[in-house]
């Protein structure tokens, strides 16, 4: 029923501007790979050319051993779900939901049974004779969803469908998106901006940046093992200590962190560390953590947020448990354990 | 307590201006038209149910007429099929001259009537581009219909254009895309997509035009020549009553012209209306 779809060496250019620059990556058949990247990193344009709403410069589009590179939008049948939902306003919850299978002339009692079974799999069963205008945004989005789902797609891909609404809605949606999948197994193809969003949904995960990819992996290892100081800086609010390689280490002011060994003495490089990973102390551990000073503790609640100075005024952001934060005030001299940090050579990304 | 006398103020002080603006507005348009309207109407009725009948029943009467029906609604029929391509090539596709196309479609707003009749003498008339052509294949196209249809579908192109090309531009493309991922076929998604969204902007673009081709007498004037029972039309019928002193012909005629576009427009609001309430019970 489902298959995996096959990108190799995509490339879309926009009059000068190269949207798309060689892009090739599987996502595979039965799961959810999140396309996570900034806006304008030429991730939704990926996303058209699968589909079919542009066409490829370069490269082609596979579905399984199917090539689908010059085949029409409406020949390919893939499930799309927009990120303003692009529902047609003048059909009811119901005609929108069946117009898939009208334009392929299902018989009407077929395609009544399979709307009537979406309805219920969306949960909109009392909004059938509703108008697009009169639904809310998280409504509108399942209609999408149902919409798409509809004519039984070998694909689904959905360019960032939780983009327009609000946070609450967003997470509420997530989870029942990951339920549903679970249900249908459809291979899907979800882009989005959002990390939390690719992490938590994606068996794989394509980070895009500057219309390139910087890596593919499983949540995990784009989290916990970034390949390039794009994906560390993206991936996770990251702080990015500056300094200059000297016998393995990155040296600034009269300290240095480790984890440089694979770069040459005299270069500049960057350590990038997520505030999650920082962590202090009050007395020095050894020579594993440097002095600080604590500009302001912001307590949250369930975490304490730390703004820190280091010894030669760069600043570092640690989130901490209350429990290590505790009794910590502003002003205070203390150590930070940076032992996390990952050292790239080129510059972090504005 | 301050928040409520605050809109209780604002709410007061409102409706004296708003009044003063209200009434300089309904004055404006009262004036103008709906005074001379009325005026006319008044002097058919003063001249009596039979002149009106005796005018309506009279042959060059309903000849002048069944002309006006005619270029209406060929022109209706023409200004929509090709105001709709062309708002969508000028709303969809980029291209070199795209503005210059886009100014173009406004010419016949800017350009006198009478001016328009006088270029399609140009081109049509003893010596003119096209006529070799015309007179070659035996159609006459000055001082009959052809031409009469031709300069009023010039004066009616930017009508349909201009009232849905702004809905097209709103609308986007997301919904056609959505349909054909969904398995229609581009002229699927027209049908059943984009034209229902346009469906409003382009009867009121239709009905605008209905009522300009009605109306129409400089361009017709000029390449008519107005021959009476052949090619006379309705508003043409009426300048000549004029000048021949049938004030109470002229009237009938002038005003029955006027209920028409009145009734046009009045019946696509209603339409409208419906549909929008329709939605709302719904």
């Amino acid at each position: 029923m489902s298959a995996a779809i096959v990108a190799e060496g995509l490339t879309k250019r926009f009059g000068r501007f190269t949207a798309v620059d060689n892009i090739s990556f599987t996502a595979d058949e039965g799961k959810i790979t999140a396309l996570l990247g900034p806006s304008g990193s030429g991730k939704s344009t990926v996303l058209r050319m699968i589909a079919g709403l542009e066409t490829p410069d370069e490269g082609r589009i596979w579905l399984g051993t199917n090539e689908q590179t010059r085949k029409r939008v409406q020949e390919r049948r893939f499930g799309f779900v927009f990120q303003h939902y692009a529902l047609f306003r003048h059909m009811t919850v119901r005609d929108n939901i069946a117009f898939g299978l009208s334009v392929r002339h299902e018989p009407r009692a077929r395609r009544d049974l399979r709307v009537d079974e979406l309805l219920r799999l969306v949960q909109l069963e009392p909004f059938a004779d509703r108008y697009p205008d009169q639904l809310s945004g998280g409504q509108r989005q399942r209609v999408a969803l149902a919409r798409a789902l509809a004519p039984r797609p070998e694909v689904l891909l959905l360019d960032e469908p939780f983009g327009a609404l609000d946070a609450r809605v967003r997470r509420e949606l997530r989870t029942w998106l990951d339920d549903l999948h679970r249900e249908l197994g459809v291979t899907s193809l979800l882009v989005t901006h959002d990390q939390e969003e690719a992490l938590e949904l994606a068996h794989s995960v394509v980070v895009m940046h500057q219309a390139r990819i910087e890596q593919i992996g499983p949540p995990e290892e784009i989290y916990n093992r970034p390949a390039s100081p794009f994906v560390a800086g993206f991936v996770g609010s990251a702080n990015v200590i500056t300094g200059v390689v000297i016998e393995g280490r990155v040296a600034f002011g009269t300290y240095s962190i480790g984890g440089a060994d694979h770069l040459p003495d005299g270069l500049e490089a960057h350590a990038y560390v997520r505030a999650r990973s920082v962590h202090v102390a009050r007395r020095p551990i050894g020579t594993a953590t440097l002095p600080a000073t604590v500009e302001r503790a912001v307590r949250l609640g369930w975490m304490t947020k730390l703004h820190m100075r280091l010894g030669d005024g760069q600043r570092v952001t640690a989130e901490v448990g209350n429990d290590e934060a505790y009794g910590l005030t502003d002003g205070q001299a203390i150590y930070v354990d940076l032992r996390e940090a990952k050292v790239f050579e080129s510059a972090p990304p504005t | 307590m301050s928040v409520a006398n605050g809109s209780s103020s604002r709410a007061g002080a409102a409706p004296a201006s708003q009044w003063i603006l209200i009434g300089l507005a309904a004055g404006y348009v009262t004036i103008l038209l709906v005074a001379p309207l009325g005026g006319i109407a008044a002097s058919v009725i003063a001249g009596g149910l039979d002149t009106l009948t005796s005018t309506l029943t009279a042959a060059e009467v309903m000849h002048s007429f069944w002309l006006t029906a005619i270029i209406t609604v060929l022109t209706v029929g023409v200004t929509v099929v090709f105001g709709v391509v062309v708002a969508i090539v000028l709303t969809r596709d980029r291209f070199v001259g795209r503005r210059l196309l886009s100014a173009i479609v406004d010419l016949p707003l800017a350009v006198s009537p009478v001016i328009v009749g006088l270029m399609a003498v140009i081109l049509f008339g003893r010596g003119g581009w096209f006529e070799p052509f015309f007179s070659a294949q035996g159609i006459q196209v000055l001082f009959a219909l052809p031409s009469m249809l031709l300069v009023t579908i010039f004066i009616c192109i930017p009508f349909v254009i201009r009232e849905i090309a702004p809905v097209l531009n709103e609308l986007g493309t997301q919904e056609e895309d959505a349909a054909r991922t969904l398995g229609a076929s581009s002229i699927q998604a027209f049908w059943r997509v984009t034209l229902p969204n346009i469906r409003w902007a382009l009867l009121y673009g239709a009905a605008l035009t209905g009522a300009r081709a009605l109306g129409e007498i400089g361009a017709v004037l000029v390449v008519s020549g107005a021959i009476q029972g052949q090619t006379e039309t309705a508003t043409l019928y009426v300048l000549r009553a004029l000048e021949e002193r049938q004030d109470a012909s002229a009237y009938v005629v002038a005003v029955s012209l006027a209920a028409i576009s009145i009734v046009l427009l009045i019946g696509i609001e209603v339409l409208k209306r419906r549909s929008v309430t329709a939605k709302e019970v719904a």
